[in-house]
């Protein structure tokens, strides 16, 4: 009877974990059939799932009106750039909170993820005013930098949960064989970390990727990432569903590959102290 | 090479006062042993030589030269872990070679003394594999060859043989022993195992509670012991202790008598018992004795020596060995 009862169990898992993936899974799903669409079935009512007429003539409409290739160079530049800065800056200050915590450790960390907290918005004005007496509104370099600035407590707490793992006793051991603290950090502690480092980095170039407030508020054509440019598609024309949809699957089909390839990567970093 | 000094060295974490002030000399080539039990700061101690903690007061001299601010890597002290803290990305060749790497030796210099490290120490055969496949033992002796290459002034070692089995624990005291005597280098070694102490040692450093109990040679304070602690941690088993009218009637707030020291009889004696537990050992045998107004004794036997429990026996100091202490707890 137990038994049975555990199996029925099993199967009710199975099947919430199943419709909570679809459901999650739906709206990717939706706009990848949609961007094959014409505009017409694209709002046809009943929707029309899979017999439909394909065609990729929002892909060709939407390759010639925009230039796909540098809003996606764009976005590679950002946030590949972004996370390399955000670690070489990061690294050292999760080794300082790791391995040597004072009193205040805690709450610096705790301080620097409040900034989280704070809705963007908040400091959008003065953002803006420096950038615009800056030059550096629609640039790369702005741009980065805002995104550094943005991801780094995150990176940060992922690096310092991961360094908390390392045993100190090896980074001693190190100080005592006479390595100085650069030589600490570059052949003990970063080797060791490879893991850490690497789902960091890997959820910081994602988070980059996505991040669409600063990028569409700082940028207009030079600088403006996918994320901008899905939104060209959605606010002038919000009605061509089709090519809005064609525009977004390109803009996330690089990050959902690499994501796709990472996956277990990711689900350690995600989930690293939790388990283990 | 390798002399160090403490001068009124303290040591506190935070409120906590973990060493109060402590001055000890160590000179060059000596193998320093401190023992205590768990918790008394030894390895703080050592870990403030080493220079991974600051002091709180006082100056720490190697050689001579004040080092009480001078961050580890430049204090010429190789230190070998508990944990042995290898680098698990690195070889063992690379572990071995780290330190000569920071020293920025070159290469042929590197490969040299690692050969020759690895071959002292057994390990040549294992030189391209990671710490993770090798063994205890072997691991044990990669931390030791990572201390070794650089020649440094003086060894410590954080009670490196406790994650070893017996009869390991036995062999590497003896390699450790005998790389003392071939290198004669300063060792400083820390352990809570008496026997260790007894054996490596050429001057015990007794802690209790962050203080200095006593120091000298193993003999010296298996002899004279100047209180009760260091009588009662040094010497296995342990010295029996004697309170209350019978150690009035030998002139003393308490009495000591080593378990060696206990000259037993079948017909007269100064006390008489009843034996507990008897632990043959086939060397040794170790009896529990219960005498009344006494306590229970242990006393230590030949292997051959054959008594059932609940036999009696008469039990006599050995006068000239007793230790006598007084209220205090001190030896006079
Ligand atoms: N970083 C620290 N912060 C606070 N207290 C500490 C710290 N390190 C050690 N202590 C305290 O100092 C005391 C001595 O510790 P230490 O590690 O030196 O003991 P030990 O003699 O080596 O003991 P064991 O034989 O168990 O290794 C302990 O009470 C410990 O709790
Ligand atoms: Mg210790």
């Amino acid at each position: 009877m137990a038994r049975a009862a555990s199996t029925r169990r099993k199967a009710v898992f199975t099947i919430i974990g199943w419709v909570a993936g679809l459901a999650v899974f739906f709206p990717i799903l939706w706009t990848f059939l949609t961007s094959f669409k014409t505009e017409g079935t694209a709002i046809a009512t009943p929707p029309q799932f899979l017999f439909f007429e394909w065609t990729l003539e929002n892909y060709a409409t939407v390759q010639e009106r925009s230039n796909y290739m540098r809003h996606m160079t764009n976005s590679i530049v950002m946030s590949v750039g972004s996370t390399l800065i955000g670690l070489l800056i990061a690294i050292p200050a999760a080794w300082a909170m790791a391995f040597a915590p004072t009193r205040r450790t805690k709450d610096i960390l705790m301080w620097m993820l409040s900034t989280k907290m704070l809705p963007a918005v908040g400091v959008l004005v003065p953002i803006y005013l420096i950038f615009r007496d800056w030059g550096l509104l629609d640039s790369l370099a702005g741009l980065t930098g805002v995104l550094v600035m943005v991801n780094l407590p995150i990176i940060v707490w992922m690096l310092y949960t991961y360094f908390r793992e390392i045993p100190g006793d090896i980074l001693e051991a190190a100080r005592m064989d006479g390595a100085s603290l650069r030589n600490e950090i570059i052949y003990v502690l970063t080797p060791m970390a490879v893991p850490g480092i690497a789902s960091t980095m890997l959820l910081s170039i994602i988070l980059a990727w996505n991040e669409a407030f600063w990028t569409l508020n700082l940028t207009a054509s030079e600088a403006a990432p996918l994320t901008a440019f899905i939104a060209a598609y959605s606010s002038p024309e919000g009605l061509f569903w089709a090519k809005l949809s064609a525009a977004s699957t390109l803009a996330i089909a690089p990050i959902l590959i690499l994501g796709w390839f990472a996956q277990r990567q990711l689900v350690r970093g995600l989930t690293f102290g939790a388990v283990k | 090479m390798g002399s160090i000094l403490l001068e009124n060295v303290s040591k506190a974490f935070g409120e906590a006062v973990i060493i109060p002030s402590i001055d000890l000399d160590i000179s060059d080539g000596e193998f320093v042993v401190f023992v205590g039990p768990s918790g008394c700061g030894k390895s703080t101690l050592l870990r403030l030589i080493a220079g991974l903690e600051d002091v709180s007061g006082g100056r720490i001299l190697i050689d001579g030269s004040d080092m009480t601010g001078t961050p580890p890597a430049r204090r010429r002290l190789a230190m070998v872990f508990q944990s042995y803290a290898l680098y698990p990305h690195m070889s063992v060749r690379g572990n071995i070679a780290f330190p000569l790497k920071m020293a920025g030796e070159n290469r042929e210099v590197i490969e040299r003394k690692v050969t020759d490290a690895a071959r002292v120490l057994n390990l040549t055969d294992y030189l391209d594999r990671k710490p993770g496949q090798l063994s205890g033992g072997q691991r044990q002796r990669v931390a030791i060859g990572r201390a070794i290459v650089r020649e440094p002034g003086a060894f410590l070692f954080d009670e490196p043989l406790s994650n070893l089995d017996a009869a390991l624990r036995v062999a590497m005291r003896l390699e450790i022993s005998q790389l003392h005597q071939h290198l004669k280098r300063t060792m400083i070694y820390v352990t809570h195992d008496q026997v260790e102490a007894m054996t490596m040692a050429d001057k015990i450093v007794v802690l209790n509670a962050g203080k200095i109990e006593q120091v000298g040679s193993p003999l010296e304070l298996y002899r004279s012991p100047h209180n009760l602690f260091v009588a009662g941690f040094i010497g296995s088993p342990k010295m029996n202790f004697v309170n209350g009218i019978e150690a009035e009637k030998l002139g003393a707030a308490t009495v000591g008598v080593r378990p060696e020291h206990i000259t037993l009889s079948t017909s007269d004696g100064l006390w008489e018992g009843e034996v507990g537990v008897a632990e043959h050992l086939g060397s040794d045998t170790f009896l529990h004795i219960e005498v009344k107004d006494v306590g229970q004794l242990t006393a230590r036997v030949g292997g051959e020596f054959t008594v059932r429990p609940g036999d009696k026996l008469f039990i006599s100091p050995d006068r000239d060995r007793l230790h006598r202490f007084n209220e205090k707890g001190a030896a006079f």
